[in-house]
């Protein structure tokens, strides 16, 4: 009872932020992603709770921001308030690959169009991070959608409503006797 | 009176004949007497003419007169009111013809109300004929005066049409021949601009009319404009002649400013101008036309500190997409009851530093300054400010002002510099997730001079550059309030960002509070205690 009454107020993500969902990313089972919209229109790209990384105790031998020969999500740089220089990414650009101990290799994407910003370097060197805070401290990158564009970059993806909607469905269907 | 010379003679004869009015003569002859310029128009006229047949009698030049003035021009001898140009000399001097007309100019301006058709002067298109007169002096004061300014004294700005320039050099050229003959020494940078005998001839009657001197430098500035669009097309040919001095801009209407026309006529030989353009120039069919007197005086600023009570009123208005999100802001509260009392068409608003909608800023408040542009009213003692600061804290309570205070546009920069080495206090009440212990939040009374690294704020980076700010909590404190919350009281370096520092911004912030802590904690109020800026002074209550 005492968590409950322990905050009255929302946390800063239900504050300033709207959650936007992308479910079994590119045909895969369950690889949801989850995009925070700050009300400015810049977007934090966050595995969903419900991604297999985070599932059943995890852990993580390697994140590689090094996407393909020529292009590294590292050496992205941008200048000035217009963020000039950023790579261009579309919905469905790999951020960054992740490997589990169990050998597993998992490619993030960034679900929304718009300037990379920048990338979450300290989950290189504390990949824990990303098992333990995986919608703050944990997120993968901050993307800054086209001025122009920025009501439109969500629309193909899910509200937290309809996300959970999945869930349920998904949850039903797996205990459903084969 | 005229203090003309001799060796002028040749000279005015020439621009008599060519069509110049007077007072362009005098300019012309480089007389630097103000008091000439301001002979009305007929009786300078009459002295011209004087002084030229009374030796042309003499030299026995036979009366001539193919220069033909008189043409008539499409005037309407009667239908018009005879209002503006009743005062104007009908006599035909400008045909420099015998002086057998001498005795009619003698008469005097004609009482009858007809018009004689008055030639306009080939050089300045009228302005220093129909527009010195006190008619028109009437008219600007009476332009001024509607507007109900305050003023002491008065700068007049005269705008003219650019093609004055060209019509000046073909003049100028038409008499330098003549006067190489004589041999006399007379430079261009000699006569006298016509905006300068303009103002020579007009701001007695101007000083007159609103009982304020008529000086060179006045925080109000009176500006008459003159327009000729029939003759617009005299500066055309410079375009082909001196294509570089005419490169299109952005805000200007036309590439035929007065300054490029200035520089292609510096720059044009006289050869190539007289192939181009008629000398003396050709007679025009009407005057320029006055455009509307403006008014303009600098900005009043005033400075002072403010008080936020609210944590729904932004400190600006706050609009996204065009709409507003919040009713009123700080800057609204405050500048109503100013732009009132100045008379102000619009004003700027600065402050050292700025707070979000949701902060309070109390204590001493924080140092702001307004620049009230074009005020009507700009001298207020320091009883009436305060009867304006006053006006202000009763029509809210929402804000509170203090300190406020006429300031010179200098000492505005005195609030900017060094803010970034300002040290600003916060107090901020503190959300912790698990119960507190005390020895959970004693330790933070034991942080000296912590440095953090700050990237850009989430909140601000749509607008901000990306970058890792170095920043100083100088010292910091702290309150029990219940087991989950605490107040937390911070000095910090000015530009700290106190939100991201208790709650992370994903970790952008390093260290934050939830870190030094090693709990998960959250910022829900946050109030700014002072702003150590040691400017605009504080006045006594």
């Amino acid at each position: 009872m005492e968590i409950s009454e322990q905050k009255e107020a929302p946390s800063v993500i239900d504050r300033y932020y709207t959650r936007w969902y992308r479910t079994d990313l590119k045909g895969n089972a369950c690889e949801d992603h989850c995009i925070l919209q700050h009300s400015n229109r810049i977007c934090v790209i966050t595995l969903a709770e419900t991604h297999p990384i985070l599932q059943n105790g995890q852990s993580i031998k390697s994140i590689n921001y090094q996407i393909s020969a020529g292009c590294s999500r590292l050496n992205n740089k941008v200048s000035g308030k217009s963020k000039r220089g950023g790579q261009f990414l579309t919905e469905y650009a790999p951020l960054c690959r992740i490997t589990c101990t169990d050998g597993k290799e998992y490619t993030i994407f960034s679900c929304i169009r718009g300037r990379l910003v920048e990338v979450n370097e300290d989950i290189l060197t504390r990949p824990e991070l990303l098992l333990e805070k995986p919608s703050t401290e944990g997120y993968i990158a901050v993307i800054l959608p086209k001025f122009e564009e920025s009501k439109s970059v969500t629309e193909g993806l899910l509200n937290r409503e309809q996300y959970e909607e999945v869930i349920s469905k998904r949850a039903n269907q797996q205990s459903e006797p084969c | 009176m005229l203090s003309l010379r001799e060796k002028d003679r040749p000279i005015i004869q020439k621009l008599l004949e060519a069509g110049c009015c007077g007072r362009c003569i005098l300019r012309f002859c480089c007389i630097g007497t103000q008091s000439a310029y301001r002979l009305s128009t007929e009786d300078l006229q009459k002295e011209l003419n004087a002084f030229v047949s009374s030796t042309e009698a003499t030299a026995a030049a036979p009366p001539q007169s193919e220069t033909n003035t008189h043409t008539p021009s499409d005037d309407q001898p009667s239908d018009d009111p005879p209002s503006k140009r009743i005062k104007l000399d009908p006599d035909s001097s400008e045909d420099g013809g015998g002086s057998e007309r001498v005795p009619v100019v003698t008469m005097g301006p004609p009482a009858d109300g007809t018009e004689t058709p008055v030639c306009v002067c080939v050089v300045c298109l009228g302005v220093l004929q129909d527009f010195c007169d006190p008619h028109f002096a009437k008219k600007i004061s009476e332009a001024v005066k509607s507007e109900d300014y305050a003023f002491e004294d008065l700068v007049l700005s005269v705008s003219l049409p650019a093609q004055l320039s060209v019509r000046e050099h073909s003049c100028w050229l038409h008499i330098k021949k003549e006067v190489r003959e004589k041999a006399m020494v007379l430079d261009k940078e000699d006569v006298i601009q016509v905006n300068k005998a303009f103002k020579w001839a007009i701001q007695g009657m101007l000083s007159q009319e609103l009982k304020v001197p008529v000086v060179t430098k006045s925080p109000f500035e009176v500006a008459v404009g003159f327009i000729h669009p029939d003759t617009d097309a005299d500066c055309h040919f410079l375009a082909e002649a001196c294509s570089d001095c005419f490169k299109p801009t952005k805000n200007k209407e036309s590439v035929f400013t007065r300054m490029a026309v200035v520089k292609a006529l510096e720059k044009i030989n006289d050869k190539r101008f007289l192939k181009e353009y008629p000398c003396p120039p050709m007679r025009p069919q009407a005057a320029c036309v006055a455009q509307d007197t403006t008014c303009l005086h600098v900005s009043a600023f005033v400075a002072g500190r403010y008080n936020k009570f609210s944590r729904t009123l932004p400190q600006t208005p706050w609009v996204i997409d065009g709409e507003r999100r919040m009713e009123s802001s700080v800057e609204e509260l405050i500048v109503a009851p100013l732009l009132n009392a100045f008379k102000s068409d619009s004003f700027n608003f600065s402050s050292s530093g700025r707070e979000d909608v949701d902060v309070r800023t109390l204590g001493n408040g924080r140092p702001f300054a307004m620049e009230l542009l074009n005020p009507h009213r700009s001298k207020f003692n320091k009883m009436e400010v305060r009867r304006i600061q006053e006006e202000i804290n009763q029509s809210t309570d929402k804000i509170r002002v203090r300190d406020l205070q006429m300031v010179s546009r200098d000492a505005m920069s005195r609030m900017k510099e060094g803010e970034e080495e300002k040290t600003k206090c916060y107090s901020a009440l503190i959300w912790t997730q698990k119960a507190i212990a005390d020895e959970d939040i004693k330790f933070i009374a034991n942080i000296k001079d912590l440095e953090i690294a700050q990237k850009t704020p989430l909140r601000v980076l749509h607008r901000r550059p990306l970058a890792v700010r170095q920043r100083v909590i100088h010292s910091m404190s702290t309150r029990y309030r219940d087991p989950h919350h605490f107040t937390l009281q911070l000095k910090t370096q000015a530009g700290t960002y106190i939100k991201e520092f208790v709650h992370g911004d994903f970790g952008r912030t390093k260290p934050n509070l939830g870190q030094l802590m090693k709990a998960e904690v959250d910022i829900l109020e946050l109030d700014v205690e002072s702003v150590d800026v040691d400017w605009p002074p504080a006045i006594p209550e």
